[in-house]
């Protein structure tokens, strides 16, 4: 579709968009910016994941006007929040839960593009600026758990810090230097809680990134096809920003819920107890979003090996472009990765489960085939896909797909319209 | 689909304008108020929590306060001067015309019982403390206090008589709970 001109010698935002060219850059990406006509709901996904981050940047701003990053009293900085400062339990829950919405929503928006092959040409530095977004993520939940100076937070930071003394020779001297000191202590909080405020910053710089890198060859769509013609797309307004906006609205229906009706559920109670340097709880586990990857650590009975493969399940997916070379995006038309893709949905969801599971008997080993297939996926499954396996026959473009999609193959009658 | 299919749409009359509008209206309303009501809550937050409120009364015992000498105690945060006045700096402020002062009132109006004067102890131009409870320090021209930022000087009944400050000390809510003790507040 053809982009509006902006005429620029008239009114204030023609004298404004001259100078400074605001309005054409708005028109130009989230108006008339051509979008393909088939996206489905899982590219909401995208939009969701960048509300919630303003979302988790505006409570965590209002949130550290109250904290305190203090041993002595960051847990009753917390408690008092709760209960003394106006709507400071709607302020926590919204951010903690927030947390947990996040991730939710960037594991289903990685999914979808590992699943429509999103990263491949010419998207790969796209995913690879995600992937990025997704380590700055993991270190700031993991630094925002430990500032209220739970049972959870300070042990957490304990076992995660001490992951990096398993390096040999250096390993003790980083973990050391980590801390600030000789264990998780005040320089420890006060460090954590001025990264956790930094990061976000950084994230937003990335997504900056990300969406430039996008609009470059704009989405990629559920057929994996170009777009071929004008006759593919549709401008971004009225018809995606329409369907983000339903899309928001059911989010946040599911967000609300969690936050006035079940503000705990994915939380560790033992975190409401003060932080004890003396003693660690009985069973400790990760939040939610890191239990696959604490699987993995866990699978492996050697410490350093541990380490490096809970890294390498996540540094993997920078590689991903190149692991999967095969020619065809989407998996609608690959019969063999179609499987492998939904039983590597399922290994993420048994890796999460055991990885909340006690690390002993029968749970260890279903870990280590799961870890097993976690790897084999990227690396064994996805190259020789990408050698032998043979498509189903493709669309000829966007809107040949759509169109037999509406009649089932079906030639339509021209004069049915849709709009109403 | 091109420009011109959009064109084609509405002209066609396939589009219902007034279930358009109904949508769109009804949609941004919601929006509108869910934002508002959400904003608000989140203000909020940074107005002073229940914990500050609670700290809004202080009770101070008089008695050990001989006369012509100042307490200084907080309330608020902020200090409130105490003076035990003598007869004389009772005196000199009774008699002070009323309508020679800068912000008018009488002596009388600003005490419970005039051997004390309670007044906040922040000068009204910005917020300083004013010298005039120690000893040694500059009580001004009047006898009262001096602001050391701006030069305002105060009587004995802590209202302002000359520089920049546009009002009198102000007087904080207070109650004798019985003879020697106050409660501010």
């Amino acid at each position: 579709m053809k982009e509006k001109e902006i005429d620029n010698s008239k009114g204030i935002s023609g004298w404004i968009d001259k100078r400074l060219p605001v309005f054409t850059f708005i028109n130009h990406n989230l108006r008339d910016y051509p979008t393909p006509k088939n996206l489905n709901y899982f590219w909401n996904f995208g939009s969701l994941a960048g509300i919630t981050l303003v979302i988790m940047i505006i409570t965590g701003i209002l949130l550290a006007m109250q904290y305190t990053a203090n041993t002595e009293i960051a847990f009753d900085s917390v408690e008092r929040i709760m209960r003394d400062v106006n709507n400071g339990w709607l302020l926590r829950y919204i951010h903690m839960n927030g947390a947990s919405m996040f991730f939710i929503i960037v594991y289903i928006h990685m999914f979808r593009g590992l699943y429509y092959g999103s990263y491949k040409y010419p998207r790969e530095i796209l995913w690879m600026l995600g992937v990025v977004i997704l380590l700055l993520m993991m270190a700031t939940a993991f630094m925002g758990y430990v500032l209220p100076w739970g049972q959870m937070s300070f042990w957490g930071a304990t076992v995660i810090t001490n992951l990096f003394s398993a390096f040999p020779i250096i390993g003790d001297y980083i973990v050391t230097f980590l801390w600030g000191g000789f264990s998780v202590d005040n320089p420890t909080l006060t460090r954590f809680f001025v990264l956790h405020y930094l990061l976000p910053f950084a994230i937003v710089g990335v997504v900056a990134l990300h969406l430039v890198a996008l609009h470059q060859f704009g989405s990629n769509n559920p057929t994996g096809i170009d777009v071929k013609s004008e006759g593919d797309t549709i401008p971004f307004h009225p018809y995606y920003t329409v369907k983000d906006y339903l899309g928001l609205g059911v989010y946040l229906i599911v967000f609300a819920f969690l936050v006035f009706f079940a503000p705990n559920f994915l939380g560790h109670p033992d975190n409401y107890i003060p932080a004890n340097p003396l003693q660690t709880p009985a069973h400790i586990v990760p939040e939610w979003y890191f239990l696959p990857f604490y699987a993995i650590l866990r699978a492996v009975p050697d410490k350093l090996l541990g380490v490096l493969l809970m890294f390498a399940a996540v540094m993997v997916l920078f590689f991903l472009p190149w692991l999967d070379k095969h020619k065809i995006r989407s998996a609608n038309f690959r019969p063999f990765y179609k499987q492998f893709y939904w039983l590597f949905f399922i290994d993420c969801i048994v890796l999460g489960w055991v990885g909340a599971m006690p690390a002993e008997g029968i749970y260890v080993l279903i870990s280590r085939i799961a870890t097993l297939y976690y790897f084999g996926f990227f690396l064994v499954i996805m190259p020789l896909l990408s050698k032998f396996e043979k498509t189903t026959e493709l669309p000829s473009s966007i809107s040949a797909a759509v169109i037999s999609d509406k009649f089932d193959n079906k030639e339509p009658s021209t004069s049915e319209s849709y709009v109403k | 689909m091109t420009e011109k299919d959009l064109k084609d749409n509405e002209l066609s009359g396939s589009v219902d304008e007034e279930k358009r509008d109904f949508l769109f209206i009804t949609t941004a309303g919601l929006a509108i108020a869910g934002g508002a009501v959400t904003a608000f809550s989140l203000i909020d937050t940074m107005n002073p929590a229940k914990d500050v409120l609670a700290l809004s009364t202080t009770e101070v015992d008089l008695a050990p306060i001989e006369e012509g000498q100042s307490l200084t105690v907080m309330w608020r945060g902020k200090p409130i001067f105490i003076r035990h006045r003598t007869s004389e700096e009772i005196r000199t402020a009774n008699n002070t015309s009323v309508n020679d002062l800068k912000h008018m009132a009488s002596d009388e109006s600003r005490v419970k019982n005039p051997k004390w004067l309670v007044v906040v102890g922040v000068c009204t131009h910005l917020g300083c403390v004013p010298l005039g409870q120690k000893v040694g320090d500059n009580k001004g021209e009047f006898g009262g206090w001096f602001c050391p930022c701006h030069g305002s000087h105060y009587d004995t009944s802590g209202r302002i008589r000359k520089g920049p400050a546009p009002l009198n000390l102000e007087v904080p809510p207070y109650d004798f709970v019985s003879e020697d003790i106050i409660k501010i507040g």
